[in-house]
């Protein structure tokens, strides 16, 4: 099973979860692959200590063209769909905006003068750990300054030596990045937290995985904490919570030191078995239903 | 010589729109014959490039300067090569007649 975990907000406790979900489910012998999908910023190695088995660019293709072949005849602007490119035939000036290119090869389709090549371009990388466990941890890694993570997400997603059981930590918000690592989930967990902003935005996760036709539960994290709007309009609602996870000072010092909370103490890591439990249930009853 | 000036409105009266990309009309001067022009911008609601598919749109009816509050990251580097000067004004409450007046 694809299991992704996800949250509107961003600080609510994805990461948190999913090592500790990772762990959980290492430790009742089921193999188990853990893919870091935040690919602006990923975290999970942060948590564990492994060597680094593979790595790999994800390259994308982006157009050159060839001002001496050039006719600017403007069909290239005409065709691109993301306003790539910039062709001003009065001035004689033509430009491609890689940052603002899909690599769909219209432009390419487009020229009739052989005036457009390409050339490739490195978007991040996917690095493989491999841990003591013998787990792995797969990292997306994009490069700096390069405009969408999708194509590394992606590259992280389809890793050909995962296990039958992934794990997917995907990035905070509800726009492409997050449609990426949910979209290809048997099941997503949301995490949240019971304040008016965890609130808002867990709205706008269950709008986007409703469209997206997802099954879905709610890890409620710092339960103790803000109010009962969340709980109440969860029940309106019908959406299961999976589990709720104390305001705890002990999780937040053994997170802050990089460990996991599921390893330290034995409570938790019955409290993350239990999760995934629930889960599997609740996943294989939605499968069921449809 | 043709100078563009991003505005809120299509009058005279319309204040000056402070982003360049997303702005809702280009006012199109013309400071020897005096017309202006103001194009409803295509651009306002473009999921991404919207700024360089507005220097597509000013560069092409061949302006010289850019008027506008604010210019991203991405349409300056352009701007240069295509030798436009661009003009920031802080102040947003100035209108488009106040800043003819002062072209």
């Amino acid at each position: 099973m694809k299991i992704t975990i996800a949250s509107g907000k961003g600080g609510t406790g994805k990461t948190f979860v999913s090592t500790n979900l990772f762990f959980a489910i290492q430790q009742e012998g089921t193999p188990v692959t853990l893919i870091d999908c935040d690919a602006e910023e990923p975290n999970v190695m942060e948590f564990f200590s492994g060597i680094r088995t593979e790595q790999y660019p994800i390259i994308q293709k982006v157009p050159v063209i060839h001002d001496d072949l050039c006719t600017y005849c403007d069909k290239c602007r005409e065709y691109c769909n993301y306003n790539a490119i910039i062709c001003l035939p009065q001035a004689k000036h033509i430009q491609v905006l890689e940052d603002l290119c899909h690599d769909c090869g219209a432009c390419l389709a487009a020229c009739q003068y052989n005036a457009i090549t390409e050339k490739e371009k490195t978007l991040g990388h996917v690095s493989v750990y491999s841990l003591s466990s013998g787990a792995s941890v797969v990292e997306g890694r994009l490069s700096i300054g390069v405009y969408s993570p999708i194509p590394v997400i992606k590259g992280a997603m389809h890793y050909p030596h995962q296990e039958e059981n992934t794990l997917f930590d995907a990035p905070p918000g509800i726009s492409c990045p997050f449609i990426a690592t949910a979209d290809k989930a048997d099941y997503v967990v949301l995490v949240t937290e019971p304040t008016p902003f965890g609130l808002n935005d867990l709205k706008l996760s269950v709008q986007t995985l409703d469209t997206l036709q997802k099954s879905y539960g709610v890890v409620i994290n710092r339960s103790g904490l803000g109010d009962n709007s969340i709980y109440e309009w969860l029940e309106e609602k019908g959406i299961p919570i999976l589990a709720e996870i104390p305001f705890d000072k002990e999780i937040a010092r053994v997170y802050s030191e990089g460990r996991l909370i599921a390893e330290v103490n034995p409570g938790y890591r019955y409290f993350f078995s239990n999760l995934y439990q629930k889960i599997q249930n609740h996943a294989g009853n939605c499968s069921s239903q449809r | 010589m043709k100078v563009a000036i991003t505005s809120t409105g299509n009058t005279p009266e319309s204040l000056l729109d402070s982003r360049f990309g997303r702005c809702a009309y280009f006012v199109i001067y013309d400071t020897q014959s005096k017309s202006t022009e103001y194009i409803p911008n295509p651009n306002k609601d473009s999921l991404e490039g919207a700024g360089p598919a507005s220097i597509q749109l000013v560069a092409s009816k061949g302006v010289e300067k850019v008027i506008s509050g604010e210019f991203g990251a991405k349409v300056k580097s352009v701007f240069d090569r295509l030798q436009i000067q661009l003009i920031v004004i802080k102040d947003q409450e100035k209108t488009i007649k106040e800043i003819l007046d002062l072209l």
